[in-house]
């Protein structure tokens, strides 16, 4: 049973493995360091479909059926699926659930809903109330664009601080504890945190004090340092919210994190050559890059004891014009090395 | 930490666009931009159109020209690099009314393209209407 470990952190008792994980993504992302992990890449950005909403559902069903297969399982014996997106009303998922079939749980935690898929799916498995779920995310550039920003074809300067929404998926199966596979030790839901970032484009500020208050509370409740962790991971803060999420935490908590900290969105890509400004971000940022290159890692043996932090910013169109500031959002994963 | 020493940190720490570059591209693009639109002139100016229309003809042509280049998908990676030296000119207006009116083809032709074309320019469209009513009003005042 899930128990509480301190004021914020939850200890996953029956430690819940991860089971099956697979990635899907665009072109650009499997042209970046980590293409080589990503179990399908889709060479053209609809991805056969009409439109781009329908590309992303592809992208997601893509990356659960894989993930289902790898585990070994049939979708019949998956009790629910957690999963959520950026589009209005989270269509990506639930659309692709139509197909599924699965019992859908529909999340939205902006770019943080993988840590918070996984982390839900941690906690029912956990409990008893599942035997095997999935967990997964997805975004693509083309749809998250049109609906946060300018149409496509609109020529434009993009701010050096902005970050390039990732196209792709990634999904979990999370299931009883089994050894050799990756698992969930404990999950950290977090709390909005606003210091009154308005500019749209500087998604990585509004997301970094969110991120620093997750990992403070997650090391506090656990009584740890930074240096016990294999790798202490972030969503898609991108350099600046990284470079912010450093210097927040050295200020607030006397806590130095350089030596063990990672970015999904300095990952995905190779930001000066790909032309990414700040980085990738998106649900499918720390989605693809968790479930392939990570989760991978950590199955392997080479790397172990990973705090993986899911950042969110919870902005709408609406509340930018508006003029309301960005909520930011940190749900916080270790995951271990069976 | 409060939002004012927040803001601060990120004001400190956010890299800036490096102006001076942008600015001498946008020079060099936009001067392009309207060099060329001289040598239209030029040319139309050779043939049997009235000055007003060659004026009206030199625009179209450069809207023309923008319009398919937004559809090219090619415009967006100039302005990219010309930044205020496509979007000033007529060029921007115009890629401004096509590229919403692509994007949003997969919505329909009356509540995607139709509605939506305007998003970008409507604002530029009411605002300068109105500027030019303001000027006219005060034009006709100050001569009466």
């Amino acid at each position: 049973m899930p128990q509480r470990t301190g004021k914020y952190t939850i200890e996953l008792t029956q430690k819940p493995s991860i089971i099956g994980y697979a990635a899907a993504v665009g072109k650009k992302e499997a042209e970046g360091p980590l293409g080589k992990y990503f179990d399908k890449a889709f060479a053209d950005e609809f991805c056969g479909e009409k439109t781009f909403e329908k590309a992303e559902t592809h992208l997601q069903k893509c990356a659960i059926e894989k993930a289902i297969k790898k585990a070994g399982l049939q979708k019949s014996q998956i009790d629910l699926a957690f999963a959520g997106d950026l589009l209005n009303q989270c269509i990506g998922s639930s659309f692709g659930m139509r197909d599924l079939g699965l019992n859908f749980a529909g999340l939205y935690g902006a770019c943080s809903t993988m840590a918070l898929s996984l982390a839900l799916g941690g906690v029912m498995v956990d409990s008893g109330a599942c035997n095997s779920l999935v967990a997964a995310a997805s975004s693509h550039f083309c749809s998250a664009e049109r609906q946060y920003r300018m149409p496509l074809e609109y020529g434009g300067q993009r701010s050096p601080a902005a970050q390039w929404t990732v196209t792709g998926a990634g999904c979990a199966v999370v299931s009883h504890h089994r050894s050799n596979a990756p698992y969930v030790d404990k999950v950290i839901f977090g709390a909005v945190r606003d210091l009154g970032i308005t500019d749209p484009n500087n998604m990585g500020a509004a997301m970094a004090p969110a991120a620093a208050q997750t990992i403070a509370r997650f090391l506090n409740d656990t009584n740890t340092k930074p240096t016990d962790y294999g790798m202490i991971l972030t969503g898609d803060l991108g350099t600046t919210g990284s470079a912010l999420l450093k210097q927040l935490l050295s200020i607030e908590h006397k806590l130095d994190i350089s030596a063990v900290h990672n970015d999904c969105g300095n990952m995905i890509f190779d930001i000066e050559k790909q032309d990414v400004h700040s980085g990738g971000s998106g649900c499918g940022c720390s989605a693809s890059v968790v479930c392939s290159y990570i989760l991978e890692r950590i199955n392997e043996g080479s790397l172990n004891n990973v705090l993986f932090v899911g950042t969110g910013a919870l902005l709408s169109p609406t509340s930018s014009m508006q003029k309301e500031s960005t909520p930011g959002i940190a749900h916080g994963v270790l995951l271990k090395k069976g | 930490m409060d939002n004012k020493q927040y803001k601060d940190l990120v004001h400190v720490t956010t890299p800036k666009s490096p102006l001076l570059k942008d600015c001498i591209k946008a020079f060099i693009f936009g001067g392009g931009i309207c060099c060329f639109g001289e040598i239209l002139k030029t040319l139309y100016s050779m043939t049997s159109l009235n000055e007003d229309e060659v004026k009206l003809a030199v625009s179209s042509t450069l809207i023309v020209i923008t319009a398919i280049l937004t559809g090219a998908g090619v415009f967006d990676k100039i302005a990219k690099h010309a930044g205020a030296g496509t979007a000033v000119p007529i060029t921007g207006f115009a890629n401004s009314v096509v590229s919403p009116a692509v994007e949003f083809s997969l919505e329909g032709k009356i509540l995607g393209t139709g509605a939506k074309m305007f998003n970008l320019a409507g604002p530029v469209i009411v605002y300068g209407c109105s500027a030019a009513s303001l000027y006219g009003l005060i034009y006709w005042i100050t001569t009466l």
